[in-house]
């Protein structure tokens, strides 16, 4: 039976390689030509617990989440009690100590005893559970072999023959155990995907933007951004630096920012807490700048290795006084990319903060794509040329408020900015009833032309609509599945959806049908700020805030519940 | 050659009448011409704070910015153009109490920078609030039954972990802080000069208190000597020897070993990422099934 829509759910404790295990299958599974989105949900902790690692596996990209199983395999007792539930009506459990239980639906390999056995060492069980689901799914075990030996050959022949040992071992003892429980069979496709997570394509993009600093202090979910560019850091010519605490992560990036390096820093809620007045310096001293705000629940330490949209608000109103800034929230690993170039071009052509709020989910998922480069998305430089100036003035009064921007030792000028309200030199001024208003002025001027480039939500809707979700950020694969589920049961909805969150565009909503917005948050910030800006009232509020992502089925469920 | 004259700034100087940040101005400004530096190759950075208005009366690049905060923006600099001279101009208050953490990690990083800490112990700007070099037993707004924790003495902190270059200068003496500050901007990494700045306004010792205390460093001080160097910095009541009180090799500075691999000069100068360079990155994430 060839399954069109298929999702595998891997579980297990930290430190079982359930992660390890959900890669080489993604990738396993890419390589047959299908597609697959991946996420995980995993305690705050380096070993033990309970965590999980989703595959979904279709035909053509579909990058949503799935909550429910058809294939599950648990590594451990306590992953098959905390997860059984998910499995669906068909589904078939994997286990590896429920070998002696002869339930229907529990297919019991002992992982570790195989590879004791078979290969010699236990720590070839991680494999050997890849050959069992490779076995299940129906994909070819070359096709297996060919992703072990990208990941195993650097490793020596011999690693690399004891896994291939592995696979085969596991892939043999699932094809005598499945029986005729398990129908699928992905036989090979000839397709090309990409297959990219949130916090690969930032950096990538961040490098191709013309990054050349990035300072930060280590925080889940946002860890991964300056680990790729420190790993990658010579090749791609980006210098990083662990900082001591956010405060000087930011500040560093804003000297490097201001000595014509482009620059950023990447956090979660408390360290973007500890940025704001960077933020705010930024804004004063007209320093361009990319902050990543990858979230996660608060308030306060929070769910560190969870998901959530619970810093719309904050970051919009993120530092003390009124300066232009810019928030986008890209909806997937692919819109993050092109979103990371057009913040450091914004940033530096508005010579501001540019926030890209993103989220665990987002950071982590892996999405795939049939093309990801899109010639549109390109570096775009706002440096002023020192030979054309006679006298520079740093913050010279302009008719957009955007004064020609030079970086010290670019030439014969002095760049000289200032934290304190300045003069067009810079200097501190007390010039009340003129330098001061003209330059609040020229800030927000820089404002409201900024708002003119802020696109318009997208838009999947008619007026004749029952309902229209309106979400933001990372929920839209989530959000158009719900619609397709609500379909089912007659119920049309429609969609509006913003990536570019502050500020705010000139946009006009529909009259017609009921308005819903979608939010990983309590208290529907995206509700508060849309009605605030637009004047719009929403009937209600769907939320989520357990740490896990939307789904469409969680989307639907609310709805038919509600309505 | 530069001159004395090419430093001076128009800006209406705020300082009160008589303060020694002036004597302090004067020497940086002197010290600079005997470096042979021109204003467009020198950034000064600084916080909040009357020290940290210094940048305006002498004209240079700057970044005037956030209380605290001068050493994390001073390390960006750096780092993204070597080429330019960058020097922090501090206090006690912004360079000890709100931004410590950022010198401590400083001293660690060892960039090639100069912070000159203009230390009257005492928080001048926001009217005489102790500092954290205010003295045991002064009575302040915020401690009015006397100051009862402990001053800190950051040389002793910096000698410990070995910042390579650790002085102490006397704002009443020009000539010798010149000295001091031309030798701390040419020494690679950081080099780190607490000046005793009496302040005139709120502080409860005269100018001659000090006067009568400090004394230079003679010919018989090592400044190679650790030991001797961590007891002259110690050295903060009888008497105060100023001076360079610690010198050693340096040490490998902050974003040299990137810089030897990757390029040796302005960040902003790299050339930008090919679009095969790109592909190449992003081929990496590409599965292929027609292979």
């Amino acid at each position: 039976m060839f399954v069109k829509d298929l999702n595998v759910v891997i579980a297990g404790s930290a430190g079982e390689g359930i992660q390890t295990i959900g890669d080489i299958l993604a990738k396993t599974l890419a390589l047959q030509g299908y597609s697959v989105f991946t996420w995980n949900e995993y305690e705050s902790r380096i070993r033990g617990g309970q965590n999980s690692y989703s595959i979904r596996v279709g035909e053509e990209p579909n990058n949503a989440p799935l909550l429910n199983a058809d294939i599950l395999l648990a590594m451990n007792g306590g992953a098959v009690k905390k997860y059984r539930g998910l499995l669906k009506e068909q589904g078939v459990l994997i286990a590896q100590n429920e070998a002696k239980e002869a339930k229907e639906d529990v297919i019991g390999i002992p992982f570790d005893e195989i590879a004791k056995e078979g290969v010699g060492e236990e720590i070839y069980a991680n494999t050997v559970a890849v050959g069992a689901l490779t076995s299940v799914l129906g994909v070819d075990l070359q096709t297996l072999k060919r992703v072990l030996e990208r990941i195993f050959s650097e490793k020596g022949k011999d690693v690399l023959e004891a896994n291939y040992k592995a696979a085969e071992i596991g892939f043999e003892r699932a094809v005598c155990d499945c029986g005729d429980r398990c129908p699928w069979t992905l036989p090979p496709r000839r397709a090309t995907h990409f297959l990219i997570s949130g916090n690969e394509a930032i950096p990538i993009a961040a490098a191709f933007a013309g990054c050349r600093f990035i300072s930060a202090y280590p925080m889940s979910p946002s860890t991964g951004i300056i680990t790729f560019l420190a790993k990658e850091q010579d090749r791609l010519g980006v210098f990083c630096e662990q900082a001591e605490d956010e405060i000087g992560a930011i500040n560093m990036a804003l000297g490097a920012s201001y000595a014509g390096a482009r620059a950023m820093t990447a956090t979660s809620g408390g360290g973007f807490a500890l940025m704001t007045e960077g933020i705010s310096l930024a804004g004063m001293t007209e320093t361009p700048l990319v902050i990543v705000l990858a979230q996660r629940p608060g308030p306060a330490t929070g769910l560190p290795t969870r998901t959530a949209q619970g810093d719309l608000l904050f970051a919009i109103h993120a530092g003390h006084g009124e300066f232009p800034k810019l928030v986008l929230a890209p909806s997937d690993a692919k819109d993050a990319f092109q979103k990371i170039v057009r913040a450091f071009n914004l940033a530096d052509k508005y010579q501001t903060p540019v926030i890209l709020l993103t989220d665990q989910f987002l950071a982590d998922a892996r999405y795939s794509y049939r093309d990801f480069e899109n010639s549109d998305t390109r570096p775009v430089y706002y440096l002023a040329d020192p030979s054309a100036i006679r006298e520079y003035r740093r913050y010279q009064l302009t008719s957009d408020g955007i004064s020609p921007r030079l970086y010290p030792g670019q030439g014969k000028h002095l760049v000289c900015v200032d934290s304190d309200e300045h003069d067009e030199e810079g200097h501190i001024t007390e010039d009340l009833p003129e330098t001061v208003q003209s330059m609040v002025e020229k800030r927000l001027a820089k404002f409201r032309k900024l708002r003119s480039e802020v696109r318009p939500p997208e838009e999947f809707c008619s007026d004749d609509m029952d309902l229209i979700l309106v979400g933001w950020g990372s929920s839209r694969a989530a959000i158009l599945e719900g619609i397709r589920l609500l379909e089912e049961k007659n119920v049309r909805a429609g969609m509006i959806h913003f990536t570019e969150v502050w500020p705010l565009p000139e946009y006009h909503f529909p009259e017609g049908p009921s308005l819903w917005t979608v939010e990983s948050n309590a208290t529907g910030q995206l509700a508060r700020l849309l009605r605030s800006e637009f004047g719009v009232s929403f009937e209600k509020t769907i939320s989520r805030y357990d740490g896990l992502p939307l789904t469409g089925e969680y989307i639907a469920r609310q709805i038919y519940a509600q309505r | 050659m530069p001159s004395v004259e090419d430093y001076k700034s128009d800006v209406e100087n705020q300082w009160c009448p008589g303060c020694s940040n002036f004597s302090i101005l004067q020497a940086l400004k002197k010290a600079l011409v005997d470096l042979n530096k021109t204003p467009d190759q020198v950034c000064l950075v600084s916080g909040i704070g009357q020290a940290a208005k210094l940048p305006h009366y002498l004209k240079c690049n700057f970044f005037n910015g956030l209380h605290g905060r001068a050493i994390p923006i001073a390390l960006g600099i750096q780092v993204a153009n070597p080429n330019l001279t960058t020097m922090v101009v501090t206090g006690d208050g912004d360079c000890y109490g709100e931004g410590g953490n950022h010198f401590i990690h400083a001293i660690r990083r060892n960039p090639n920078i100069t912070v000159v800490v203009h230390n009257n112990e005492i928080y001048a700007l926001t009217k005489g609030q102790a500092s954290p070099t205010t003295r045991l037993g002064e009575k302040r707004t915020l401690h009015v039954r006397g100051v009862d924790i402990e001053p800190l003495n950051m040389l002793t902190i910096a000698i410990m972990h070995n910042c390579t270059f650790v002085a102490r200068g006397f704002a009443r003496e020009i000539d010798h802080l010149k000295w001091i500050l031309v030798e701390a901007v040419k020494h690679p990494g950081l080099s780190y000069v607490d000046v005793i700045q009496p302040c005139i306004t709120w502080g409860t010792r005269s100018i001659a208190w000090y006067e009568e205390r400090v004394q230079e460093l003679g010919e018989d001080h090592d400044p190679g000597d650790k030991k001797a160097a961590l007891e002259k910095a110690q050295m903060t009541e009888e008497t105060m020897p100023i001076g360079i009180l610690y010198r050693t090799d340096p040490r490998t500075s902050f974003g040299h070993n990137y810089r030897s691999e990757v390029t040796d000069g302005p960040l902003t100068q790299m050339p930008s990422m090919e679009a095969n360079q790109l592909e190449e990155t992003l081929s990496r994430f590409i599965l292929d099934s027609t292979l």
